[in-house]
């Protein structure tokens, strides 16, 4: 079984595809030659040539709406937008026509077009280059929105965002990109829109995902080491959200603590919390807790690792939780 | 900040080209010499076939289809339908049956012209405007009003058409008519064999001024995609002249993104249908885009909800009621024996038919459910859309007892 980087498993995701289906191509900016910034792309161009692999013209609204073009002529274009922060000149098209384009139609087309978004903060770098902005678009009925946090996951996740009929952005966690791990790429992918349980426990769940993940997988670890027992969830698929898997786990551990690098307010650790609140209310010892960023945009670098839920901030949670 | 400071209303007023036919730099309106025009407002074919586009003289003679009498009448005969179905729609949402009616009426000749341009393998991307192009392209005349009826946001198998669907969102088709015809070119370099595309594009002068239309042009020419722009400028944004949107021929703008531009009179449909072939041959055959601006007047208002009598002058409605599309070839297909009284009555008596079909259709539209709209969200099953379905279905079945819900 290979190890490899998360950078390194959407890259051979992305090789599988362009080997697989000859109706996809990859579009973005400086993502040919240069092979993207994250070099997530590098290689594809040589290798499947500038016809699929297609440095575009730097406009966010541009490549999207171009996709959805190219989807309607039978194309399944995966696009990249640089940062986070970049998308929003192409949220126009992803809201009012991407997510539309179905339902409009009464289910005779359909725009399978992949977005990929490298997202989250904590390396150190300047303006719109460190956002969360999942839940702008987990709001917007039509869309899919996944977030892988392995190599795994990375590999096998990218491949299923370009099957899927629906339109599917792809959060990826940006300071991840360089986590090792290994890869099966002989083993068939779970469903991509389900959450994972990655360690199992009795006495409280902590969800997270994307660039959390290793997060709450360490303030678990450090947790155990005070007696207490908790279970972490990898949600991988912010909507849809797979609230069969989270709930059962609260049915069994009675608290529950939300993470995500997002600002809490108005953010998807709101909706868990009031879907568990709903379906698991008598079984719940605590309310249902969230950790994210602050109602403020995006801080400068120098102040960010206080913004960012760490391993100290989940475990106050918990402590609160616990208090109960 | 003091507001008073702020410039008067009359300084404004002096300072901000308001009319259309103010002479603005490089744009004197229909009268320009690098407008194409072939029937004059008389009705008389012109002897000049040559516009000049870019730097080039064009010679449009191969592509103008004047001495076909059944052409011209098949093209009069579209214009006078659509514009009779263009009526009786208003007259359907003054009487309450539809939410909201978008009237065509003068742009029949850039319509139609455009329209009857089209080969069947082409691929139309329209606004919300372009009844005459959905004529052209076979849509039945009643699925365009099941919009306006609030029964679908669709209305029609635009792959049955290669028509898309009205895009209410300015200039967002656009950029998918580009990403069509770059899908268009990859299958004909993987296909040789098929017959060559192209893309068009509609919008209009007010679309002019948004970043899509502007992102569309810059992605066709990088990749010399074969779409050719369609902007139908008809003078009126709602209440803002085009003046206020540009201040040069929108054709003009083609030189700065490196493909042909020119503008055409809009109110002729046969040179409209002319230059439009021209434009679409040129995409198809690997020469890149083109767009062609269409100098034409929304003779009545931006939609049944606008008042124009607020912002325009009657004497300019006047001016334009002279440059009538229909009027120009009626007059000329009367003057040259090409059509007689029995011409225009048989087509009253059509579209008298088509008129009263329309209106049993719409007042026959089923008024769907709000189950069907849970069921296109998503191609793919989806847990929450399932749930709230259940939920909604339940909550139903809970009023079926008194009653309250048949």
């Amino acid at each position: 079984m290979p190890t490899m980087t998360i950078a390194k498993a959407l890259n051979e995701g992305l090789r599988a595809v362009l080997d697989n289906d000859p109706t996809t191509l990859l579009m973005g900016e400086d993502i040919g030659e240069l092979g993207g910034v994250y070099r997530v792309t590098e290689g594809l161009k040589k290798d499947f040539g500038a016809l699929r692999v297609v440095d575009t013209p730097l406009g966010e609204s541009g490549i999207i709406g171009t996709a959805i073009g190219l989807a309607l002529r039978g194309y399944r274009p995966v696009c990249e937008i640089q940062f986070d922060g970049f998308v929003f000149p192409g949220f126009n098209q992803i809201t009012t026509q991407l997510a539309k384009l179905h339902t409009r139609s009464d289910g005779m087309l359909s725009a399978p077009v992949v977005i990929r978004i490298p997202y989250g903060g904590g390396i150190g770098s300047i303006e719109h280059h460190s956002e969360s902005p999942e839940a702008l678009f987990a709001h917007t009925a039509g869309l899919r929105i996944i977030t892988p946090s392995n190599p795994q996951d990375a590999y096998w996740m990218i491949q299923q965002a370009v099957t899927c009929q629906d339109p599917v952005i792809v959060f990826e966690p940006k300071r991840r990109y360089w986590l090792k791990g290994d890869v099966d790429t002989s083993a068939p992918a779970s469903d991509p829109f389900s959450a994972h349980t990655l360690r199992a426990g009795t006495d409280a769940t902590v969800v997270a995902y994307g660039p959390l993940v290793p997060v709450a997988l360490a303030a678990a670890n450090a947790a155990e080491a005070d007696g207490r027992s908790i279970e972490v969830i990898d949600l991988r698929s912010v909507s849809p959200i797979d609230f069969d898997t989270v709930t059962a786990s609260v049915l069994r551990t009675g608290r529950l603590v939300v993470a995500h690098e997002a600002p809490t307010f108005g953010g998807i650790g709101g909706e868990i919390a009031a879907r568990v609140s709903e379906r698991a209310f008598l079984s719940l010892e605590a309310p249902v807790i969230r950790v994210g960023g602050f109602h403020m945009p995006y801080p400068v670098a120098r102040v960010e690792e206080h913004y960012l839920p760490d391993i100290d901030r989940i475990l106050e949670a918990l402590d609160r939780a616990f208090a109960y | 900040m003091n507001g008073s400071r702020l410039p008067t209303a009359e300084f404004e007023a002096e300072d901000v080209a308001r009319s259309p036919d103010v002479d603005v730099a490089g744009s004197s309106g229909i009268d320009d010499a690098d407008t194409l025009h072939i029937l004059s407002e008389q009705g008389e074919l012109g002897s000049t076939l040559t516009a000049r586009v870019g730097g080039e003289v064009v010679d449009f003679s191969p592509y103008v289809r004047a001495d076909d009498t059944e052409h011209l009448r098949s093209l009069y005969r579209d214009m006078y339908l659509i514009r009779r179905f263009d009526q009786e729609s208003t007259a359907l949402q003054r009487q309450g049956q539809l939410a909201l009616w978008v009237p065509l009426t003068g742009q029949e000749g850039a319509q139609i012209g455009s329209g009857r341009a089209l080969q069947p393998q082409d691929y139309a991307f329209p606004t919300y405007r372009e009844h005459g192009v959905a004529l052209t392209r076979g849509v039945e005349p009643a699925d365009l009003l099941r919009l306006f009826r609030g029964v679908t946001n669709g209305g029609w198998d635009p792959r049955e058409h290669n028509f898309h669907l009205y895009t209410l969102v300015l200039a967002a088709q656009c950029l998918h008519a580009v990403g069509y015809a770059m899908g268009l070119q990859r299958d004909q370099l993987a296909e040789p064999s098929l017959p060559p595309a192209a893309s068009i594009a509609y919008f209009g002068d007010g679309a002019s001024s948004e970043g899509d239309v502007h992102e569309s042009m810059v992605f066709a020419a990088s990749f010399k995609a074969p779409v050719v722009f369609f902007c139908q400028n008809n003078q009126w944004a709602i209440s803002v002249p085009s003046t206020v949107q540009t201040r040069v021929p929108l054709a003009q703008r083609a030189a700065g993104y490196g493909f042909p531009g020119i503008r055409v009179d809009g109110n002729d449909v046969v040179a409209v249908e002319a230059v439009t072939r021209w434009a679409l041959e040129h995409a198809r055959s690997g020469r890149g885009p083109v767009l062609i601006e269409a100098y034409t007047y929304r003779m009545s208002a931006h939609t049944t909800a606008d008042d124009p009598t607020k912002y325009r002058l009657s004497e300019d409605e006047r001016q334009w009621r002279t440059r009538d599309p229909l009027l120009r070839l009626e007059t000329h297909l009367r003057s040259t024996g090409q059509a007689d009284d029995a011409f225009f009555e048989g087509l009253d008596a059509q579209a008298r038919t088509m008129t009263t079909g329309l209106r049993e259709a719409v007042l026959s539209m089923p008024v769907p459910d709000l189950e069907d709209r849970f069921a296109s969200v998503y191609a793919e099953p989806h847990p929450l859309v399932q749930e709230e379905l259940a939920f909604f279905r339940e909550y139903q079945a809970g009023f079926a007892d008194d009653g309250q819900v048949s």
